[in-house]
């Protein structure tokens, strides 16, 4: 990695498109303990933060017509609510708050990380696998829970013929357990792709011919990670609402 | 500037994107096709959609993946 980071003058970028995701100790130098203050932890704070701070003075008024971050905040509750119910049905609403907090961090979170010079927290696979992790757990524990061994059930397609089950349960079994792989690196991957295609634009605009170019890029990809930042949280989102519901409800 | 045969990987991996994108396009054109017979069932179904996309875009994703690590981790 660090021949990479330096070697400026062979690619012809100013800098590596890839050295935005580094992860540095905010205060000095020196090796990076699990306690150690880093620019990730920095980001995801303020991340919460501006979750907490939407949520909590956006409805603390009450005012019967809701203000601009009232209404926002609003917005947003109604938004899941109605995903989580539409997906998981009425037995599912009371999943509902873990599923806000998911959806709410990972937009913001998002969102923040399109700040300029500010670190996405989301874009590392550390942080989308530990909650891409936590929900294939709790989905399949609640399976089990709620269900006992009829969850299993979730992998023998009783609509199939009889002879094509057993294979069917196979691919469906390979298919559960590749789920938090792909939910994970979904997210993480969309976000550090953008963010790398739009520093390979931003190391074209030393180069004078093409940087009208590369800024007209910029803008464009900007754009197009706004609408990314919010499609792929809501992709997140909607994923651990069908998984929930296949917890829920076994049957195929 | 010099280069190995994990660039060259890392570079054929990059064909998975375009696969992805082929997918994706199929996806959303063909519900849009659907959307503009009966517009009236569109809105339902966008979940559907994005579902559809998500699950279409997770392999071109691999495909990024398995060039970030030709390029870094070999």
């Amino acid at each position: 990695m660090a021949s990479e980071a330096t070697g400026a003058e062979e690619g012809g970028l100013v800098f590596h498109p890839m050295d935005q995701f580094i992860i540095k100790p905010l205060f000095g130098g020196g090796d990076i303990a699990w306690y150690t203050p880093t620019n990730a932890t920095l980001w995801m704070a303020l991340s919460i933060l501006a979750v907490v701070a939407l949520l909590v003075l956006g409805s603390s008024k009450r005012a019967i017509v809701p203000g601009r971050s009232q209404s926002i905040a609003e917005l947003s509750y109604g938004f899941i609510y109605k995903m989580v119910e539409d997906i998981c049905g009425k037995d599912g609403a009371k999943y509902f708050p873990y599923i806000m907090t998911l959806f709410m961090f990972i937009v913001v979170a998002n969102f923040l990380a399109l700040i300029p010079m500010s670190f996405s927290p989301t874009s590392h696979f550390a942080v989308t696998a530990v909650m891409a992790l936590a929900v294939f757990f709790a989905v399949t524990i609640l399976g089990f829970v709620k269900n006992g061994t009829a969850f299993l059930g979730l992998f023998w397609v009783s609509s199939a013929p009889l002879a094509l089950r057993p294979i069917l349960a196979i691919i469906e079994l390979i298919s559960y357990f590749v789920r938090p792989v792909s939910h994970s690196i979904r997210l993480a991957g969309n976000i550090m792709a953008g963010h790398a295609v739009i520093k390979v634009f931003a190391g074209f605009a030393a180069i004078a011919v093409l940087s009208p170019v590369s800024v007209l890029a910029i803008v464009a990809m900007y754009g197009l990670e706004v609408l990314v930042s919010f499609i792929q949280a809501y992709v997140f989102t909607i994923l651990t609402c069908v998984y929930l519901k296949d917890a829920l409800h076994p049957s195929h | 500037m010099e280069g190995d045969l994990a660039h060259i990987g890392a570079g054929l991996a990059a064909i998975g994107s375009g696969a992805a994108a082929i997918g994706v396009g199929n996806v959303a054109g063909n519900f849009l096709a659907g959307a503009l017979r009966n517009p009236s069932a569109a809105a339902s179904q966008t979940a559907t959609l994005f579902i559809g996309i998500a699950f279409a875009e997770a392999l071109g994703i691999f495909a990024f993946l398995v060039a970030l690590l030709l390029m870094f981790a070999v």
